[in-house]
C-alpha cells in the first residue's frame, strides 16, 4: 500500500511536469484525485485494514493528497502564467506606431494672452470687469481729460457712428464707467477689443485688444504703481525681467510713464526682438488726473489712484515671435493651432 | 524734434557722449525715437580745388579734372559732372576711400561703397568728386542748385583738409518724441532747457541784439489786427537786402535738422523757426500795397494763389493776412505767390506772429494744406516769443550780411500772457510719489526748468515760464518733480489694503463655453467687429429682418468694414472659405463675441450690445448631428437641460430641411396646465448651398448662431448632487414603424408625456430604412429605461407603463410596433 502511494506520487509528479496545458492538469487531477482516481480508491480499500493500519495509511495518504495538490496547483499557476506569456506575445503591438488622435480645440492665442495677464492681476486682487465697445464720446475722451482739439479725436483717427457716438479707441473709459458706479477703495482691470483707423498692416489693425487696469484708494503713490507693474511683468514675462519707467503723456495720467521691460528674449544684451536696446516697450500708466477722478465724483484730496494700459495683440506677438499683426485675424487653423 | 546735438551745445553745455545724453533725456522726460552718429560714414574724403579742367580725349559727355588735394601733384580725375569749373572748391574721394552712397543712380548699399582708383574711357582717374547724395544726404535736404552734379562748397578751404572736419559735419541728430503736451519742446530753446534741467546747466539764450540800426519800422508799415484769431502781431523791416546761398554753417544747421536750405532770407526764418518754435514769414514790402497789414478772416468764396502755386478757395473762418488791398498770405499756413521774396527784393517785412492753434488747425485741413508752420500753430504757442523770434531774425541778418536792419518793430499785443502761477505743496509731492524730496531740492528742480518759486514751509508758488503752457495744477509740479528726480528712483511698493479678486457671472460662463468648445476639438476664431453690410446679403437674410437693423460707422476704411456685426455667422464662413481654400481638409470653429443693433428707443444713443457666439464645423466626418451633438454638450455642461430642437424651412441662410431653432423651456414663466413658454437660444443647420457658394466653401458646412446674452441668462453653473439610484433600472427596446415625416422629437414627446415617473429616459438608438419597413417609411428604435426611487420594479411595474406608452403611440400617431 505504501508502496502505492509512493508509486503514485512519483508518477503524478512526473506527469505534471510534463503537462503543457491546464486541461492535462485537470484529467491528471481527475485520474487520481477524481472520484474514481486512484487515490481515492486507495482511501476507499482501506476499509480492511486495522484501526492502528488505517490510522497510520491514512496520513500517509492524506499527505500524497496534499502533496499532489500542491503540485498540482502550482503546476496550474505556472501554466496559467505560461498561457499569458503566450497571450502577451501574441498581442504584442508597435508601440511606435502612431497613436489615435484626440483633437483638443485650442483658444486664440489674443484669449490667451488675456487671460495670462487676468490671472496675474487676479492674483494682486483686481476683479475683472467690462465695457462696451461703441461708447460715449464723452467717456472715451471728455472725461478722460482729452483736451476738444485732441488729434485723436480726429475722423481719420477714430471711428464715429455719431458726433456722441464711437469705436472706443482704447479701453480707458472703463475707468470711466468703473469710477462712476463704484466707490473706492477700486481695484479692478478691463480687457477688450478697440478700434482706431489704421489701415492693417504688418504692425497695424483697425481693430485691437487692450487690457486696463485701474486702482484708487487712500494713500495709493507712484511707487505703489511701479510695484504693481513691475511685480506684473516678472510674473508675465520671467522672474528676472527688470523694468524701466519712463516719463511720458497722457490726457488722463499725470504724472505718466511709460513701462519698458527688460528684453525677455535676449535678457537686455540687444537683440532683434529689442531692436538692439535690450528694453521692450510694454505699456502706459501713470497716476489718475484729477480731473478723470472728478467725473466719478471721487475726492482728489483724500484719494489717489493709478491707472495703465498695454495692447494685447503688442504682447502676444512678442511673447510668441509673430510678425504679423494680420496673422491674428486670418484665423488660419494651422496658425491657431500652434498655441494648443 | 530733430535735435542736432552741436547746435544745441550753442545754448547749453553738454559734456557726455550722445549715447549718455539720449539715455539721460529719455529719463527725464525727451524719449528718443532715433540717433544717428553723423559724419562717421565717410573715410578718406578731402577738400579739393579744381585747377584745371580739360576735355576727355574719349568721351563727350566727361571731362578729366586736376584737383588740388594738398599734396605736391594734383590728381586727375574724370567727372561727368556738368556744373565743374576751374576754381571750385569740393569733395574728393580719393583712392581707398569709402562714401556712404549711393552712386548716382545707384541703389544705397549697406556699408557705403569703396572708391579705388581706376580708369574711365581710357583716361586715369584717381578718385571721385562727389554729389551732396553720393556723400549721404537725403534729396530732401540738399540745397536746389546743388542738387544736379558735384557738390560745390560756398567759400574758400584748405585743400587737403579732411572733408568731415573741414565743413564739420560730425555730430549727433537725435530724433526725440515730444508729447502733445509739450510743444515748446518743438524747438531748440525748449530742448536745451530740458538739457539743461536734466544735466544740472544753464540755458545761454541766443543773442538777439543787433549793432547798427537805423530808421523807424513803423515809418515803412503799419499793422491792424481785426480779428481775435490772432494773438499778436509783430512786423520788422530789413532793406538793402542781399537774396544769396546761407553761409555753410547755416546751411548745415538746416540740413542736419532735415531741412533743405532755400537762401539766406527763408533760411534764417526757418533757423530761427528751430531755434524758438516760433513760424516766421518775410513779405517782399514793394507786393504790400498801403504799406499795411491787416490780420482778419477771408471773404467766403475767395480766391487766392498760395506760394506753391495753387489757388485756393477760402471761407470767412479763414484767418488772412491782407494788405490795403487784397489778400497776401493764409495766416500760419502759408504766404502768398503774390508777396514771394524775388531775388531783386529790397526791403522785406518779417512776421512774428501768434494765430490760434485751432483756428489754424482748421483752416490747414480745410485746404489741404498742412506745412511746418501750421503744424506747429496748430500745437499751440507762446506768444512771448515773437519778439525774441523777431529780433534774433534781425540779429542773424545783420550778423551775414544779408541786410540793413531798421530799427524798432511794429508790435501788436491787445492781451498779453502772463505767467500763471501754480500752488503745491512739498507734502503733496511726497505723498503722491511715496518719497522723502525736500523742499529745497524741489525748488532746485523747479529753477533749473527756468521757473520761479516763492512761498515757505509746505507751500509752494511756482511760476513757470509762459512757454510751460503745460503747468497748470499742482499735478503738473508733481511731474517736473518726478522726473528730474527720476522715476527710476522712486521706491517700489506693494499698495496696501486687501481685495478680493472677482469677475462677473457673464465672463464665468463665457469662459467655461470657450473650455467646453475647445475640449470638444472647436478652435476659437477671432474676426473683426466691423463687417461689411453684404454679409448679410451673403446670409440671405430677409430683406426686413433684424439682422439687418446695422449700427453705421461715419468713416470706415472701407465697404467691408463698415457697419457693426448683428451676427457673428458671416465672419465664421469667412474663416471657414479661407482655411477651405488652403485646403485644410476639416474645421470646427467657434466665436464668442459681441454683436450690435441700432437702439430703438434713441438712435443717437449707444447700442445694443449683446454676447453672441458662433460655431462652424465641416469635413468628412461632420453633419447636422455632429454639430447638434456639440451644441447639446455645451448647452448640458452650461446647465441648461430640456433643449428642443424644432425644424425650420424658412431661414434663408440654412438648408431648409436641414436647420432648426434650438429651444429651452423658459423656467419661470410656466403655467400650470399650459404649453410651455419656450425661449429661443439660436439656430443651427446645414449652410444653404447656395451660401456656401456665395463664401467659395466646395463642402458642405454647418454653422449655428446662439444668442449667448440668453444663453448665459438660463445658464446654471450650481451643480446639485443626487443620490445614487438604489434600485435597478429597467430597460425596454421598442421598434416604431412610422412615415417618414414622423421626428423623432414627436415620438418622443407622446412617450414621455405617456410614461410617467417611473420612465426615467428615452434614448433613440437606431434608425432603419430599409425594404423590410416600406417605401418613405422608417424604423425607429428608443430604449426605455424604467427606475422607481424606493424599490426595485417588477415586470408588471414595467409592463402597465410601458403598454401606457404603446397604446399612446398608437392612438396618437400613425405608428406600427416592430419586434426587436
Amino acid at each position: 500500500m505504501r508502496e502505492k502511494l509512493r508509486n503514485i506520487l512519483d508518477e503524478s509528479k512526473k506527469q505534471l511536469e510534463k503537462a503543457s496545458s491546464l486541461q492535462e492538469a485537470e484529467d491528471i487531477r481527475i485520474k487520481v484525485l477524481g472520484k474514481k482516481g486512484s487515490l481515492t480508491e486507495i482511501l476507499r480499500s482501506m476499509g480492511s485494514l486495522t484501526p492502528d493500519e488505517r490510522k497510520e495509511l491514512g496520513q500517509a495518504a492524506n499527505k500524497v493528497r496534499a502533496d499532489i495538490e500542491k503540485l498540482l496547483a502550482q503546476t496550474v499557476s505556472s501554466l496559467k502564467e505560461k498561457a499569458k506569456e503566450a497571450k502577451f506575445m501574441a498581442e504584442t503591438i508597435d508601440v511606435t506606431e502612431p497613436g489615435k488622435k484626440h483633437v483638443l480645440g485650442t483658444k486664440h492665442p489674443i484669449t490667451i494672452t488675456i487671460e495670462e495677464i487676468s490671472k496675474v492681476f487676479k492674483s494682486m486682487g483686481f476683479s475683472l470687469t467690462e465695457g462696451p465697445e461703441v461708447e460715449t464720446v464723452f467717456n472715451n475722451f471728455d472725461a478722460l481729460n482729452a483736451g476738444p482739439y485732441h488729434p485723436a479725436r480726429d475722423w481719420t483717427d477714430t471711428f464715429y457712428i455719431n458726433d456722441q457716438v464711437l469705436l472706443r479707441t482704447q479701453t480707458s473709459p472703463v475707468q470711466v464707467r468703473t469710477l462712476m458706479s463704484q466707490k473706492p477703495p477700486i481695484r479692478v482691470f478691463a480687457p477688450g477689443r478697440c478700434f482706431r483707423c489704421d489701415t492693417p498692416d504688418a504692425t497695424h489693425s483697425p481693430m485691437f485688444h487692450q487690457v486696463e487696469g485701474l486702482v484708487v484708494d487712500e494713500g495709493i503713490t507712484m511707487a505703489d504703481l511701479k510695484g504693481v507693474l513691475d511685480s506684473f511683468a516678472k510674473q508675465m514675462f520671467g522672474p528676472e525681467t527688470r523694468t524701466k519707467f519712463r516719463p511720458h503723456h497722457f490726457p488722463f495720467t499725470e504724472p505718466s510713464a511709460e513701462m519698458d521691460v527688460s528684453c525677455f528674449k535676449c535678457g537686455g544684451k540687444g537683440c532683434r526682438v529689442c531692436k538692439g536696446s535690450g528694453w521692450i516697450e510694454i505699456l502706459g500708466c501713470g497716476m489718475v488726473h484729477p480731473n478723470v477722478l472728478k467725473v466719478g465724483g471721487v475726492d482728489t484730496e483724500k484719494y489717489t489712484g493709478f491707472a495703465f494700459g498695454m495692447g494685447v495683440e503688442r504682447i502676444a506677438m512678442l511673447k510668441y515671435g509673430i510678425d504679423d499683426i494680420r496673422l491674428l485675424y486670418e484665423n488660419d487653423m494651422r496658425f491657431i493651432e500652434q498655441f494648443k | 524734434m530733430i535735435v542736432s546735438l552741436e547746435w544745441l551745445k550753442d545754448y547749453t553745455d553738454i559734456n557726455v557722449s550722445p549715447e549718455e545724453f539720449c539715455d539721460r533725456m529719455i529719463m527725464s522726460g525727451s524719449n528718443l525715437e532715433t540717433m544717428e552718429l553723423a559724419g562717421t560714414d565717410m573715410e578718406n574724403v578731402v577738400v579739393g580745388k579744381i585747377l584745371k579742367i580739360e576735355k576727355h580725349p574719349n568721351a563727350d559727355k566727361l571731362v578729366v579734372c586736376k584737383v588740388d588735394t594738398g599734396k605736391a601733384d594734383p590728381l586727375q580725375i574724370v567727372t561727368g559732372a556738368p556744373n565743374v569749373y576751374e576754381g571750385a572748391y569740393v569733395p574728393v574721394a580719393l583712392d581707398g576711400s569709402r562714401i556712404p552712397g549711393p552712386l548716382h543712380g545707384q541703389p544705397k548699399k549697406e556699408g557705403g561703397v569703396k572708391i579705388e582708383a581706376g580708369e574711365l574711357r581710357g583716361v586715369r582717374s584717381e578718385g571721385m568728386l562727389c554729389s551732396f547724395g553720393e556723400l549721404g544726404f537725403a534729396d530732401k535736404v540738399v540745397p536746389v542748385n546743388q542738387r544736379e552734379g558735384i557738390w560745390i562748397l560756398n567759400g574758400e578751404y584748405t585743400p587737403g583738409e579732411d572733408f568731415v572736419k573741414a565743413l564739420e559735419l560730425k555730430d549727433a541728430i537725435i530724433d526725440f518724441e515730444i508729447t502733445p503736451n509739450r510743444p515748446d519742446c518743438l524747438s531748440m530753446v525748449g530742448m536745451a532747457r530740458e538739457a539743461a534741467a536734466t544735466f544740472d546747466e544753464k540755458v545761454k539764450h541766443p543773442d538777439t541784439g543787433c549793432v547798427h540800426e537805423e530808421g523807424n519800422a513803423a515809418d515803412y508799415i503799419s499793422v491792424e489786427i481785426k480779428s481775435d484769431l490772432c494773438k499778436r502781431y509783430i512786423a520788422r523791416i530789413v532793406k538793402d537786402v542781399k537774396v544769396e546761398d546761407s553761409p555753410w554753417w547755416l546751411q548745415r544747421r538746416l540740413i542736419h535738422a532735415g531741412m533743405r536750405p532755400i537762401n539766406n532770407i527763408v533760411d534764417i526764418t526757418n533757423f530761427v523757426m528751430l531755434e524758438y518754435g516760433q513760424p516766421l514769414h518775410a513779405f517782399d514790402i514793394n507786393s504790400v500795397e498801403g504799406r499795411k497789414i491787416i490780420v482778419d478772416t477771408a471773404c467766403e468764396g475767395e480766391k487766392f494763389t498760395t506760394l506753391d502755386g495753387s489757388e485756393r478757395t477760402l471761407d470767412d473762418k479763414m484767418l488772412m493776412i491782407h494788405d490795403a488791398e487784397k489778400s497776401i498770405a493764409v495766416a500760419g499756413v502759408m504766404g502768398g505767390l503774390n508777396s514771394e521774396i524775388e531775388n531783386d527784393t529790397q526791403t522785406i517785412i518779417i512776421e512774428s506772429a501768434n494765430f490760434l492753434g485751432n483756428s489754424v488747425r482748421t483752416t490747414a485741413k480745410r485746404l489741404g494744406l498742412r506745412t511746418e508752420a501750421s503744424s506747429r500753430y496748430e500745437k499751440g504757442i507762446d506768444p512771448n516769443l515773437c519778439k525774441d523770434a523777431a529780433d534774433r531774425v534781425c540779429h542773424l541778418i545783420e550778423l551775414i550780411g544779408a541786410g540793413k536792419v531798421v530799427a524798432g518793430s511794429v508790435d501788436v499785443y491787445p492781451s498779453p500772457e502772463k505767467p500763471k502761477t501754480v500752488h503745491g505743496r512739498v507734502s503733496r509731492i511726497n505723498n503722491v510719489l511715496g518719497v522723502e524730496i525736500s523742499r529745497e531740492q524741489m525748488v532746485r528742480y523747479f529753477e533749473s526748468l527756468e521757473m520761479q518759486v516763492e512761498g515757505e514751509g509746505d507751500d509752494l508758488y511756482v511760476t513757470a515760464p509762459t512757454v510751460r503752457q503745460d503747468i497748470e495744477i499742482e499735478e503738473d509740479l508733481i511731474e517736473e518733480v518726478a522726473r528730474l528726480y527720476g522715476y527710476d528712483r522712486l521706491p517700489v511698493t506693494i499698495p496696501k489694503g486687501n481685495n478680493e479678486a472677482s469677475q462677473s457671472y457673464e465672463r464665468d460662463v463665457k469662459d467655461l463655453a470657450r473650455d467646453t468648445m475647445c475640449a470638444m476639438g472647436a478652435n476659437e476664431i477671432q474676426t473683426y467687429s466691423f463687417v461689411s453690410p453684404k454679409g448679410v446679403d451673403n446670409l440671405r437674410i430677409d430683406e426686413d429682418s433684424w439682422e439687418r437693423a446695422f449700427v453705421r460707422i461715419l468713416n470706415p476704411l472701407g465697404e467691408d468694414t463698415s457697419v457693426m456685426r448683428t451676427v457673428l455667422t458671416p465672419g465664421m464662413l469667412e474663416v471657414l472659405a479661407r482655411n477651405f481654400s488652403r485646403n485644410r481638409e476639416s474645421v470646427r470653429a467657434f466665436e464668442i463675441g459681441n454683436t450690435f443693433m441700432v437702439n430703438l428707443m434713441d438712435e443717437k444713443d449707444l447700442p445694443v450690445e449683446s454676447d453672441a457666439m458662433s460655431i462652424g464645423f465641416y469635413g468628412p466626418e461632420e453633419d447636422f448631428f455632429t454639430l447638434k451633438g456639440a451644441v447639446e454638450e455645451l448647452l448640458e455642461k452650461l446647465g441648461i437641460h430640456d433643449v428642443k430642437f424644432v425644424a425650420e424651412r424658412n431661414y434663408g441662410t440654412y438648408h431648409p430641411g436641414r436647420c432648426a431653432r434650438i429651444m429651452v423651456k423658459e423656467t419661470n414663466t410656466s403655467v400650470a396646465g399650459g404649453e410651455d413658454e419656450m425661449t429661443e437660444l439660436g439656430i443651427m443647420g446645414e449652410v444653404h448651398p447656395d451660401v456656401c457658394e456665395k463664401y467659395g466653401i466646395g463642402t458642405r458646412c454647418y454653422a449655428a448662431e446662439l444668442l449667448f446674452n440668453v444663453i448665459t441668462e438660463m445658464a446654471d453653473l450650481e451643480k446639485v448632487y443626487r443620490p445614487l439610484p438604489k434600485y435597478p433600472a429597467v430597460t425596454r427596446d421598442i421598434a416604431l414603424v412610422v412615415e417618414e415625416t414622423m421626428t423623432a422629437g414627436d415620438m418622443e414627446k407622446v412617450i414621455k408625456d405617456a410614461g410617467g415617473e417611473l420612465l426615467r429616459e428615452v434614448r433613440l438608438f437606431d434608425v432603419y430604412r430599409g425594404p423590410q419597413v416600406g417605401e418613405n417609411r422608417k424604423s425607429v428604435a428608443f430604449a426605455l429605461t424604467y427606475r422607481h426611487d424606493d424599490r426595485t420594479l417588477t415586470d408588471d411595474d414595467v409592463n402597465k407603463v410601458h403598454s401606457v406608452i404603446l397604446d399612446a403611440l398608437r392612438e396618437k400617431l400613425d405608428v406600427t410596433l416592430r419586434d426587436i
